[in-house]
């Protein structure tokens, strides 16, 4: 019992990791959450697949650092993000931008998507057109049909 | 059977994509191409405003005007990094061969980083110490060693990431030194 309430206790105590540490945290707690989103945002370049805000790499606790100073600078969220960018590039935002270069990026899966409707509805002309009239059995189809046939017996054709 | 043309739509998708991961995994595979390394957002800029103090000591060792007016090539060192010590000798040899090489000393404590260069060879023209790492983050560096190709007017030509190897030098770095005019 005692044992069980200790594991409890510990299980609710204990917080999940997170990357920022204490002494990075802003006092303002609204300057802090813009720095969270922004954070959140921005790409580890050491990692690559982590934002700066999940990454404990040495060089996404200096641009969190660098994200919190702009901020308490006066910038707004999107010059934090330009300041960023101008340095590392667009490869440094998750999201990225929408522009010539990543038109077939955000564009693909719509293209796909139309690819497919048009070849459904192409699919469903067809066969629709065909249905009036079916193809004629071929001498080959025909032989295995009177086969299948006969040696079914009393059986529902295709039991088998 | 007769093949219908719409049958080979799928097929001719599925050809067109494996052309082109082929084609991506033949240049990583044999091509040598790095699949982290990412393209510089400086190339054909002005280099960043900077000025960093000298290893040990007041005042300013490398600053963005030391760049102008020549060809020459910028290095993010550390001597805790270990790829560092593997370019090192080349360094040595452009340093030999009177191409200006700058350094910024990237979070280093000043003893080890003299030690550093007492042991294999000062190549540097003239070294900035960047303790905070600031400086490096205006470059946009994020792997150790960088090295970047300054032109005369001061604009970044090239970007290297990673130890400069004798295939770099000779296939990459040398090539255009020699375009830029040295």
């Amino acid at each position: 019992m005692i044992h069980a309430a200790v594991l409890a206790l510990a299980l609710l105590w204990s917080a999940p990791a997170f990357a920022v540490e204490p002494g990075e945290v802003l006092a303002d707690p609204a300057l802090e959450a813009r720095a969270r989103d922004i954070s959140r945002e921005l790409r580890c370049l050491v990692c690559q697949n982590q934002s700066i805000d999940d990454s404990n790499a040495d060089l996404a606790r200096d641009l969190r650092v660098l994200v919190r100073e702009r901020l308490k600078a006066g910038d707004s969220d999107r010059e934090v993000i330009r300041f960023v960018v101008a340095r590392y590039g667009d490869f440094v935002l998750l999201d990225p931008p929408f522009q010539p270069s990543t038109l077939l990026l955000w564009a693909g899966p719509a293209l796909v998507l139309l690819g497919g409707a048009a070849g459904i509805a192409v699919w469903f002309r067809r066969r629709t057109r065909n249905a009036d009239e079916p193809a004629p059995l071929s001498a080959d189809e025909r032989r295995r049909l009177e086969a299948l046939t006969a040696d079914s017996g009393g059986d529902k054709a295709g039991g088998a | 059977m007769r093949l219908r043309p719409a049958f080979l739509v799928p097929l001719a998708a599925f050809a067109a994509l494996a052309a082109v991961f082929g084609a991506y995994l033949w240049q990583v595979g044999v091509g040598g191409k790095s699949i982290s390394e990412l393209p510089s957002a400086l190339v054909g800029r002005p280099a960043p405003d900077f000025a960093l103090p000298p290893i040990e000591g007041e005042g300013t060792a490398l600053s963005t005007a030391d760049l102008k007016g020549k060809v020459s090539l910028v290095n993010v060192f550390a001597s805790w990094c270990p790829p560092c010590r593997v370019e090192h000798p080349m360094l040595m040899r452009l340093a030999r061969d009177g191409v200006p090489i700058f350094g910024i000393n990237y979070k280093d404590r000043p003893e080890d980083a003299k030690k550093f260069l007492a042991e294999l060879g000062d190549p540097y023209r003239a070294i900035g110490a960047d303790r905070t790492g600031r400086a490096a983050i205006d470059w946009g560096v994020y792997g150790y060693p960088e090295t970047f190709v300054v032109d005369r007017d001061g604009i970044v030509r090239h970007r290297h990431v990673g130890p400069i190897m004798p295939h770099d030098l000779e296939t990459r770095i040398l090539p255009l030194l020699k375009a830029l005019g040295r």
